[in-house]
């Protein structure tokens, strides 16, 4: 029995492998953008707009609503990231409806792709809103005896996204595999359509958690904001009086 | 399960490519668009708004050009109104004239008619009178009608009293010719007659002058010098005709 897509290899040549994971996620993207595409083509700025324009409005300013809400303010510069993690997670689980498809997020090598994305980004966005020494300096607070756990902490969540994002969809598939042999008939479809649900689940657990670890990275510069901001209204109160 | 690291590789840029093709297909365009539908969503509301104070403007404008428009008719109106009072009191007050004018003209044009219709049966009683007279005194005396009335004439004359006859003299004094008319033509005896009996009565020579007057109905007088002496049958039918009128009005209030 195959755990993994990464196993059905269609070429290898060396260090290079085309496997089912890749081919797969290759197929997703391509939809993904060709619906894009297809949908942004007719784009409306007045009243009246299409379903499928305001599906994808609506799904756009919800992502955006929720990074806002996580605490990250310039949503806009972080939905690229977090929306794309939130939109091919869930289209890739979502897709379990048909059959023979096999999630590239059942995938280890998938999930943890996605994780390493997730732990570069963080530094990124870190250096890039507080600069480098802010930044490290995260690590070492409140003291500095904290900061061989700091490290742990970031490698391991990040280990703990990819394994939670890989261990629940790679499960899903795998019950649903057993139950086939068990009991063919009724019990794969509510296995499958729970599978639905979880695979959303997750996406926005993968993509919310991305955005706290973010936000936490670039805290100390919205802090600092609006400390200054603060600073700027007492005293322009005190002129003022 | 172990983790192939070429897949790793390559899933992380797959990643990334479809983070710029989402960004460049799917969030820049749809951002956009939601702004730009805010911005005209907020030109609209402000257009909007600024038509509603246009219209509300308007609005005032117009309910005070209406509020002229009605002061404006009202004193039209009662302009008109008195005008039309006066138009209809002058109306009015021309009808009534006219009718009083008619009425007048009536009642004028109605007596003229009664008197008409009263000369006519003076005239009718007259002959009537006359033709009887006439008729009478022929049967009864084969007198005519002209020569009793010169014989009652002359027995006037002869009976005049002394006044009368001083006023007479008097008048003669003038030396103007004593006209004497009558409604018939006098035979020339008759004529004779009459001179004898007046150069009899004052004594003295006058010339005389007859003319036939046919309206003295009838009878015969004497002018001179504004002295006048007459009989006719006009003095009583006057008084017939006036007992008549009197007796017509004494029928008319027993029939009020």
């Amino acid at each position: 029995m195959e755990l993994s897509p990464d196993e059905t290899i269609f070429w290898q040549n060396g260090f290079i492998t085309i496997n089912l994971t890749l081919v797969t996620t290759w197929v997703l993207m391509f939809v993904l953008v060709l619906v894009s595409i297809l949908i942004t083509r007719k784009l409306r700025t007045d009243l009246k707009i299409s379903r499928w324009q305001c599906i994808l409005e609506m799904l756009v300013t919800g992502m955006n609503e929720q990074i806002k809400e996580v605490g990250l303010k310039k949503s806009e510069k972080f939905l690229g990231f977090i929306g794309t993690l939130f939109i091919f997670i869930a289209f890739a689980n979502l897709c379990i409806i048909f059959p023979g498809y096999e999630p590239p997020t059942s995938s280890l090598s998938t999930t943890a792709a996605l994780a390493i994305c997730v732990f570069l980004a963080t530094p990124i966005f870190g250096i890039a809103e507080n600069g480098v020494l802010q930044y490290l300096k995260t690590f070492i607070e409140p003291t500095f005896i904290m900061l061989p756990f700091n490290i742990i902490s970031e490698i391991s969540r990040t280990l703990a996204l990819a394994v939670r994002l890989f261990g629940n969809i790679m499960s899903g598939g795998l019950i649903v595999t057993i139950l086939l042999s068990i009991a063919p008939l009724f019990f794969p479809v509510l296995m499958t359509v729970l599978g639905l649900i979880t695979g959303v689940i997750q996406a926005y657990i993968f993509s919310i958690l991305a955005t706290v670890y973010i936000a936490a990275a670039t805290e100390e510069s919205e802090k600092k904001k609006t400390r200054n901001k603060r600073i700027k209204h007492k005293n322009q109160t005190v002129i003022e009086a | 399960m172990k983790i192939d690291w070429f897949t790793v590789i390559a899933q992380i840029i797959n990643f990334l490519v479809l983070m710029w093709l989402l960004k460049r297909f799917l969030y820049q365009p749809i951002l956009s668009s939601i702004d730009e539908r805010e911005t005209n969503i907020k030109n609209k509301l402000l257009d909007a708004e600024s038509q509603k104070k246009e219209a509300a403007k308007a609005k005032d404008e117009f309910n005070h050009k209406n509020e002229i428009f009605n002061k404006e008719r009202d004193e039209l109106m009662q302009k008109a109104a008195a005008e039309a009072k006066s138009e209809g009191d002058k109306l009015k007050e021309n009808a009534r004239n006219e009718a009083n004018e008619l009425k007048d003209r009536l009642e004028k044009a109605f007596a003229e008619d009664q008197a008409n219709k009263n000369n006519n049966m003076a005239k009718r009683l007259k002959d009537e009178v006359l033709d009887m007279a006439r008729k009478t005194l022929t049967d009864l005396s084969s007198v005519s009608l002209e020569g009793q009335t010169v014989e009652v004439f002359l027995k006037r004359i002869n009976e005049l009293q002394a006044n009368e006859k001083a006023k007479f003299s008097e008048a003669l004094k003038g030396g103007k010719p004593i006209l004497v008319q009558s409604a018939f033509a006098l035979s020339a005896n008759q004529q004779g007659v009459i001179q004898k009996t007046i150069s009899g009565l004052l004594k003295t020579e006058n010339t005389y002058e007859f003319k036939t007057r046919p309206e003295l109905i009838n009878g015969i007088e004497i002018l001179t010098n504004g002295y006048k002496l007459s009989w006719s049958v006009t003095d009583y039918l006057k008084s017939l005709e006036e007992d008549v009128e009197a007796g017509k009005k004494v029928e008319m209030d027993t029939n009020e």
